[in-house]
């Protein structure tokens, strides 16, 4: 006779009722009146931080596009996932356009993901917004008819945070020391930022490409003190320049630090008293307009905490994507493409509205240089930023401070 | 000057491979008694980081680092008894799996309890900026950590070779039915080990929070570069970690001095020149059951 143990049995029953869960996900019966839509997002590794901020701003943008109809009358179904490296992210996106049918594509921070996701666009036909990817390239010689792009570009945090430096003297005649992140992104910074030092008089002394999965600078700080710079620039991304910040205000070197990348949440990761200097952002949760107040409410309201910069990208996105899709009354490519082509104008918070240019599809916008606030005077941990004018200045046109058609070497591939 | 710079490397090096040490001392030990490598070594570096930032807002620096390693020493005996225990005579994939599988619980609890932002943490004011010794720079804060560890590595070893505590653990690391057969029982060292083990990884993450990111995948981090060590030293060797530790540090310091591309690279091709040559490790001693 086959005995079988009370805990054999209890164990056995409960592997099955835990394999029974995992193997059946809600199920989803084919509701083809939704409008599915892709969010791809790194969830994990260095810019996990910031990609979940992502993920919460484009969720609760779905949320509210549904609760008040939805678009075209029609409910969205967000599909949004871990991108997690660039050869991931290109099949996520290629089975959410072929087995999910998501109409629409949107994410990624990482410029190396970003890459592959705007090829797997292309062959596809089908548009995807880069949201929070910032390198030149993208927009520049890997340019596609497909992809549209709606972070700020390097060149335009070069140039936001190099007139803040000039302004303060910090520029001509000083020497520089970089420290660049060893991939697109960081390549593609350290270029834009060779450019802006060669025309304002400014000496590179040493520069230092850093892997990725580097923790430790301890290695770097040492060079850097034998280099003897008059200013350290931190050309890094993600949880890497938190990394430094901390690890340089531990050292306290005389020289200051100063970045032509930040978001917010590296800044509020590295926590007050640690970081100092001149840094750019796209947008902060504290900019003085009502639309972006209301965000900020809505934001906080639901999850507890003040939205990053790659939570407005993302919440941004999905609400000029709906924009776009009520007044085409389409979800097709081409349609969408002709109407963002067009230059329409959208409000994305600030104080001067935005728009994709027609020849590169990059969204056009303004920047703001910030520095740290004092201890002292935060309000609270989120309150660590005092941004300074954005630029460009009121009268100038948006696109003085984007590379020219000259500086860009796009050519639209079909 | 050349030189000096180097020595700088060497020196900050060492001080980084005592930062090392203080993970992998720990998942050398419970490799050596248990026969289990514990992938969820990390996880418990992560847990110390955390909840020593959390203390720090009510405490204060001081008393968090110290009680936050004590509570993980703690969970760890929850740990030896519930988990760890059942998997000391089974085939060892059983054992790396479920110690895999705790990290991973670990890290997502970790991202359900404090999200997936990073927390931040600073130096306490008085242990901030640079000492000058001679020419020589050292931040002040991992000269503070520098002591702890040898404070910490003091007591260890005294404990390993000046207690009867560490006689029945070092006579438990080599012939278990040896120790059996005159009547003692292992189990309870083994739950120390565990504890100590664990509490030196937290340690470890309580003193690295300031200065690197505390978030949900801080364990995983760290473990690849604990097990590195781990295997460079030698299983059971206590100075094998020692020298290990301090080699992958210096070695990782002077690559990246003259060629940083191949900083990372440089301690995984430090482990396979010295498996190739001593497999067992640099001071790795001949474990009957292991062999």
């Amino acid at each position: 006779m086959l005995r079988v143990s009370r805990r054999r049995l209890l164990t056995t029953g409960a592997a099955l009722a835990g394999v029974s869960a995992l193997g059946f996900p809600a199920i989803s019966y084919g509701q083809s009146d939704k409008i599915k839509i892709g969010h791809l997002t790194p969830l994990t590794g260095f810019l996990g931080a910031i990609g979940s901020y992502a993920q919460l701003g484009v969720k609760l943008a779905a949320e509210e596009l549904n609760q008040s109809g939805g678009i075209l009358g029609r409910q969205i179904d967000l599909i949004s996932e871990d991108s997690v490296n660039p050869a991931t992210a290109s099949t996520k996106a290629q089975r959410m356009i072929e087995q999910d049918g998501a109409v629409v594509l949107l994410g990624e921070i990482s410029s190396a993901s970003s890459l592959t996701i705007m090829q797997v666009a292309q062959r596809n036909k089908k548009v995807f917004f880069s949201t929070g990817a910032r390198s030149d390239a993208l927009r520049g010689k890997d340019c596609n008819r497909y992809a549209f792009h709606c972070d700020i570009p390097n060149t335009v945090m070069v140039n936001a945070v190099g007139t803040a430096l000039k302004e303060k003297g910090m520029v001509k005649g000083k020497k520089f020391f970089t420290l660049t992140a060893d991939y697109i992104f960081g390549h593609d910074l350290l270029k834009a930022a060779k450019l802006f030092f060669a025309a304002n008089d400014a000496n590179l002394i040493g520069d230092e490409l850093i892997a990725t999965d580097v923790t430790d600078f301890s290695p770097y700080l040492l060079k850097v003190r034998q280099a003897k710079p008059d200013v350290v620039c931190c050309n890094l991304a993600g949880n890497q320049v938190t990394n430094l910040v901390k690890q340089y205000a531990e050292f306290g070197f005389p020289y200051p630090l100063v970045g032509f990348n930040l978001n917010t949440g590296d800044a509020w990761a590295a926590g007050a008293g640690n970081l100092s200097g001149t840094w750019p952002t796209v947008w902060y949760h504290t900019l003085d307009n009502p639309q972006s107040k209301a965000f900020v409410a809505a934001f906080t309201k639901k999850y507890g905490k003040p939205p990053e910069n790659h939570a407005w990208i993302d919440y941004v996105t999905l609400k000029l994507l709906a924009q776009a899709v009520n007044e085409t009354k389409s979800t097709d490519s081409e349609a969408l493409i002709t109407y963002f082509e067009k230059q329409s104008q959208f409000d994305i918070m600030k104080a001067r509205k935005a728009y994709f240019r027609s020849w590169d599809h990059q969204l056009v916008q303004e920047a703001y240089p910030f520095t740290v606030k004092p201890k002292e005077e935060m309000k609270d941990q989120w309150d660590m930023l005092v941004l300074g004018d954005a630029v460009p200045a009121g009268g100038a046109p948006l696109e003085s401070i984007y590379p020219t058609k000259e500086q860009n070497p796009c050519e639209m591939k079909t | 000057m050349q030189f000096e710079f180097l020595l700088e490397q060497v020196v900050n090096g060492l001080v980084l491979g005592g930062y090392y040490l203080l993970i992998a001392l720990g998942l050398s030990l419970i490799f050596s008694v248990g026969g289990i490598v514990n992938l969820a070594h990390g996880a418990f570096y992560a847990l110390g980081a955390y909840a020593s930032v959390e203390l720090t807002k009510y405490l204060g620096f001081g008393p968090a680092v110290v009680i936050s390693p004590i509570a993980v020493a703690l969970l760890g005996i929850l740990f030896e008894r519930f988990i760890l225990r059942r998997f000391y005579t089974a085939d060892p994939i059983l054992g790396l799996l479920v110690t895999f599988g705790l990290a991973m619980v670990t890290e997502q609890a970790i991202r359900i309890i404090w999200g997936a932002a990073p927390l931040s943490a600073s130096i306490p004011p008085a242990f901030r900026g640079s000492v000058f010794l001679g020419d020589f720079l050292f931040s002040r804060y991992r000269l503070l950590i520098l002591a702890v560890v040898a404070a910490v590595l003091l007591g260890v070893w005294l404990l390993l070779h000046k207690t009867s505590f560490g006689r029945v653990v070092r006579a438990g690391m080599q012939r278990p039915d040896m120790v059996a057969a005159l009547g003692i029982r292992l189990q309870p060292y083994m739950t120390a080990i565990v504890m100590l083990g664990v509490g030196m990884a937290a340690l470890g993450g309580a003193f690295f929070a300031p200065i690197t990111v505390v978030h949900p995948a801080m364990g995983a981090e760290i473990i690849t570069v604990a097990f590195v060590v781990v295997v460079i030293g030698g299983l059971g060797s206590f100075w094998g970690v020692v020298l290990a530790a301090l080699l992958v540090g210096v070695v990782r310091g002077t690559t990246i001095h003259f060629a940083p591309a191949a900083g990372e690279a440089s301690i995984y091709i430090l482990m396979f020149a010295v498996l190739l040559v001593r497999p067992r490790g640099l001071l790795g001693e001949r474990i009957e059951k292991f062999e």
